[in-house]
């Protein structure tokens, strides 16, 4: 089955879409909670794009800002206390950020779909998941009850669940851990989205069974040509499946490209310092090599580039001014003001 | 890579229900800071305390000076006057004496039965809770088959069968039926402590299990536990009252609002300062300790803020 | 190439949903037996058994002749041995012999005559709380720290806090005397109109509580994980909230029902007494007023025993609501 957009229509709203333009893109990204304490930059500036095909990675840790982003493009941030204060997001050259709530609505589930990390949470617990996934097909396409089920049967099998018709009746809990994210993928599928966004798929799951999964992620993109972007803050676990990677710091992208060359020929010094921190097996040390310092508090985002406090090659220039994005080679960006310096000196 | 533990504003950007940990870093005195800001917390405090002064002090507000048992017939049934600010009752008792005296019973019955129901709740349902198995299938049956006696229904029951009614037997069958609910509150409270890491690191250091129990979790599974026992204690002093109304609680001579409203029902339109003022302070008193409870609730739930 | 998960294995193995559930009803019956023995044990201890005079126990501290004393304890078997008295106990429950007071009249009778005014009374509190209360804490949770909100907040702490014989009276006066738009007490030619007040009296507490309940429930389930799927779904903010979290926030409600029963056959006790309806609760308030303790126990038997059907029946319901609790 093949991800086909035309049986679709072409506006989403009153906006038409630009066939010719990339399936996302975001530009300038601004996010920030307001909350009692003070207000939290979760995003600040983040702009990449997607295409057909094409696997995104976005790369950070826990408060860099990736799964803040992923929620503004899907609309679903609560505000109060969270609010886009500054960008856009386009899909396919529409303006989604504007648009009133109930044309928003349309976009989630048939344009962009996304799946999130504990599907044992996620899923609704009291129903069962034939009836979750059915509901797709349901509230979308006026399905029937049995329609909708031997639908839901039919998404099972494609996400790799095995006896889906006897288990279409089981309840999320009697799932393992694995087979529930194939559930929730077969129900983030249900309409044939043109982009799918895995917020740490893999990272609740065993080892094996991350493979597996980013396995059917994989084949699930040649299947259906959807745009997928994966956000994780492990590195292994993307890297034989993801075309491109954007590495994001402190709400903000600090490289970008394609990511075998970021990996092996890092231009960031963040970028750098997680390439070094990783364990190697076969280089047998006494320590290990973490980046030092601690991430920033995003209620008090350091001056200039925010990496500077932790940051081996920081000099005045990078607490006074913030780098702009540099190209560093064709398709390729670091912010960083000395990165011929970080690329000269990979470890 | 390393994932490190980050402040909370870090945190808070990813999931905004994470809880903001103050200098101190600990529940209660976090709580504190909260409560003392809080007027609602501050309006119940005071009343509590007010009327525990009262329970332990009635002289020292009977300002007019009467004695309530002092009841010359003539003066019966008198409207609120300024020489009786509350009236006086059926046998020419100055009310507001009568009334102001009430609330010893009711405070002393309300803590005496929180107080060691909240022990025992916490003792076995600690046990319980910690050692599982046997002795926890034990101690929730017996749970079981006190809960399914109501309140009310087994108060009256057993105290329509007792002779003499003072505070000591209205406590005693109060107790008797209210533990249940503390200890299930105690065992599910000690059972979700029991299963943070803490609790393992501490066995895998060697730590006794009675010193498991002491050390970490009881602070721990408390919160809820004080919470509810404040409240119990308004839910308490609202249940003798209206055992005392139905006529099974306490008995004259004493002095309790629930009897003070039992005899005025049937004179509700001739006398209604007889209901009023007796009425007034149960609703007061009940209503100062639900509300403290409520609030202490709040401060100690970081899921609620 | 695609290996099927090997903790699939170790899944418990599919079971049909009617099966899962029944085999939970059964469980939960055989748990349901031993507390009512027990339970029942427990009031012919403390009617027969306790120290003192069971006599007195029985029938109050009035003076009776020898032979009438006699005639009690032939009736309630007191000459008997223990085990043997409780065997006849529970035979006689089980009969539906419930005792009877000083006229000869049984429990039961009186039982049967005065239980549809009772039901009545009890099904409107129950219909009004359960309406009222999902509704307005369905309200005040949907729009937190709202308007509604503080509205529902205050005026149920309110409602808690005074106790309900207080609540009835306040009724009584505001709405009966002063207003006089509501008879203030029972009259068998307009039945339902003139319960409307008790009714109303009886529910309120509960309709507090269930309000409250309502009100966190959707408030904790709003916020849970599952809330953001079905939005990122695309699915209606109604639909999220009306079907979504909804089936998830009643399920603690369904339980406080179950304890709600009590509170309402305590409530309806006091309620009946205040608005002098000729209910159980009145026959319950007039015996223990004439010491007529055989009747206050039998009555009260009966109750506790409904109590705990009621119980099982709220927790079969709380396994068809929840399908996690059916491993229980």
């Amino acid at each position: 089955m093949t991800a086909v957009d035309t049986y679709k229509k072409n506006t989403i709203g009153d906006r038409a879409l630009d066939p010719s333009a990339p399936l996302l893109t975001v530009d300038d990204l601004h996010v920030e909670f307001r909350m009692d304490m003070g207000t939290v930059k979760a995003v600040n500036g983040l702009t990449y794009s997607l295409d057909r095909h094409e696997t995104l990675a976005i790369l950070g840790e826990s408060g860099s800002g990736k799964s803040v982003n992923a929620q503004a493009v899907m609309g679903i941030i609560d505000t109060p206390p969270g609010y886009v204060t500054r960008g856009s997001v386009k899909f396919r050259g529409a303006e989604l950020l504007d648009l009133p709530e109930s044309q928003r609505r349309t976009v989630r589930g048939e344009r962009i779909a996304m799946i999130f990390q504990d599907a044992l949470t996620a899923l609704n617990p009291v129903f069962s998941v034939g009836w979750q996934i059915a509901e797709m097909f349901r509230i979308h396409r006026g399905a029937t009850k049995k329609e909708g089920f031997e639908r839901a049967i039919g998404l099972m099998d494609r996400a790799k669940i095995p006896m889906a018709r006897e288990r279409v009746n089981s309840y999320p809990h009697e799932f393992s851990g694995g087979m529930r994210q194939r559930v929730m993928i077969a129900m983030a599928l249900a309409l044939d989205p043109d982009i799918l966004i895995a917020d740490e798929p893999t990272t609740a799951l065993d080892v094996t069974v991350q493979a597996q999964i980013m396995q059917l992620l994989a084949d699930l993109q040649q299947e259906t040509g959807m745009g997928l972007i994966l956000i994780t803050h492990d590195l292994g676990v993307v890297a034989e499946v993801a075309d491109n990677v954007v590495v994001m710091y402190a709400g903000r992208e600090v490289e970008t490209g394609e990511i075998n060359q970021v990996y092996h020929d890092p231009t960031h010094p963040y970028t750098l310092g997680l390439m070094q921190s990783i364990p190697r097996p076969d280089v047998h040390t006494d320590r290990l090599n973490p980046i030092k310092g601690s991430p920033p508090d995003l209620m008090h985002i350091p001056s200039g580039c925010p990496f500077h406090p932790r940051c081996p090659y920081a000099r005045e220039k990078c607490v006074i001014e913030e780098p702009s994005l540099h190209e560093v080679a064709p398709g390729r960006v670091s912010a960083c003001h000395f990165w011929k310096e970080v690329r000269g000196d990979r470890a | 890579m390393t994932e490190p533990m980050t402040s909370a504003a870090l945190v808070g950007a990813e999931a905004i229900e994470e809880i903001p940990i103050g200098p101190e870093g600990s529940l209660w005195s976090d709580a504190w800071r909260l409560l003392r800001r809080r007027p609602i917390f501050i309006i119940s405090s005071l009343l509590v305390i007010l009327m525990v002064l009262i329970a332990l002090f009635p002289g020292l507000f009977n300002f007019p000076g009467y004695n309530p048992r002092d009841c010359p017939l003539q003066d019966a049934r008198l409207r609120p006057s300024a020489e009786h600010w509350f009236g006086t009752d059926l046998l020419g008792c100055d009310y507001y004496a009568r009334v102001l005296y009430g609330t010893r019973v009711s405070i002393a019955i309300g803590i005496i039965v929180t107080t060691v129901a909240t022990v025992v709740a916490l003792i076995f349902g600690s046990i319980a809770g910690y050692y599982g198995g046997l002795v926890d299938t034990l101690i929730a049956r017996a749970t079981d088959v006190v809960f399914a006696i109501p309140l009310i229904l087994g108060g009256i029951l057993i105290l329509s069968l007792v002779g003499q009614r003072g505070i000591m037997q209205v406590s005693a069958v109060l107790i008797l039926l209210g533990w249940p609910t503390m200890l299930r509150l105690a065992r599910s409270s000690v059972l979700a402590v029991k299963e943070n890491d803490y609790v393992d690191a501490a066995r895998a250091l060697g730590a006794s299990s009675f010193r498991i129990i002491r050390r970490h979790i009881l602070p721990n599974a408390l919160a809820p536990v004080i919470v509810y026992a404040t409240i119990t204690v308004g839910t308490i002093i609202a249940a003798e009252a209206a055992l005392s109304f139905l006529g099974v609680g306490l008995q004259l001579p004493a002095i309790s609002w629930g009897l003070m409203i039992s005899v005025a029902q049937n004179r509700l339109r001739t006398d209604p300062h007889l209901l009023f003022f007796p009425g007034l302070f149960l609703s007061i008193t009940v209503f100062a300790f639900i509300l403290m409870g409520d609030a202490l609730r709040d401060a100690l739930d970081p899921k609620l803020r | 190439m695609d290996r099927i998960d090997p903790l699939d294995s170790y899944r418990p193995t599919l079971v049909k949903k009617e099966t899962l559930l029944g085999r939970y009803l059964v469980r939960r019956i055989l748990q349901f037996i031993p507390v009512f023995f027990v339970a029942t044990a427990i009031i012919f201890l403390f009617v027969y058994l306790m120290p003192g005079d069971p006599i007195r126990a029985l029938a109050g501290d009035r003076q009776m002749s020898p032979s009438t004393r006699q005639a009690l304890r032939d009736r309630y078997d007191l000459d008997d041995p223990f085990h043997v008295q409780y065997v006849k106990y529970m035979g006689r429950l089980f009969t539906g012999d419930l005792g009877e007071d000083f006229r000869g009249q049984q429990v039961t009778e009186k039982l049967a005559a005065k239980l549809p005014v009772t039901m009545r009374l009890a099904l409107m509190a129950f219909v009004f709380e359960v309406v009222i209360g999902i509704l307005a804490g369905i309200l005040a949770g949907v729009r937190k720290n709202g308007f509604m909100d503080n509205l529902v907040l205050a005026s149920t702490l309110v409602v808690i806090a005074i106790p309900i014989f207080v609540l009835g009276f306040i009724a009584q006066y505001m709405l009966g005397v002063r207003l006089g738009v509501m008879p203030i007490s029972y009259n068998p030619s307009r039945p339902t109109f003139s319960l409307l007040m008790p009714a109303l009296v009886l529910g309120s507490v509960s309709l507090a509580y269930i309000a409250r309940l309502t009100r966190t429930s959707l408030v904790e389930n709003l916020r849970a994980d599952y809330v953001r799927t079905a939005t990122s779904k695309g699915l209606s903010r109604r639909r999220v909230v009306g079907i979504h979290t909804l089936r998830n926030s009643m399920i603690p409600v369904v339980t406080y029902l179950a304890i709600d029963l009590g509170a309402l056959m305590g409530g309806a006790i006091i309620t009946e007494t205040i608005f002098n309806v000729p209910g159980i609760g009145r026959e319950v308030y007039n015996a223990v007023r004439s010491q007529e303790n055989a009747v206050v126990v039998g009555i009260v038997t009966f109750l506790v025993v409904v109590y705990m059907v009621a119980n099982l029946v709220v927790d079969v319901l709380y396994a068809v609501l929840d399908p996690r609790i059916r491993y229980d």
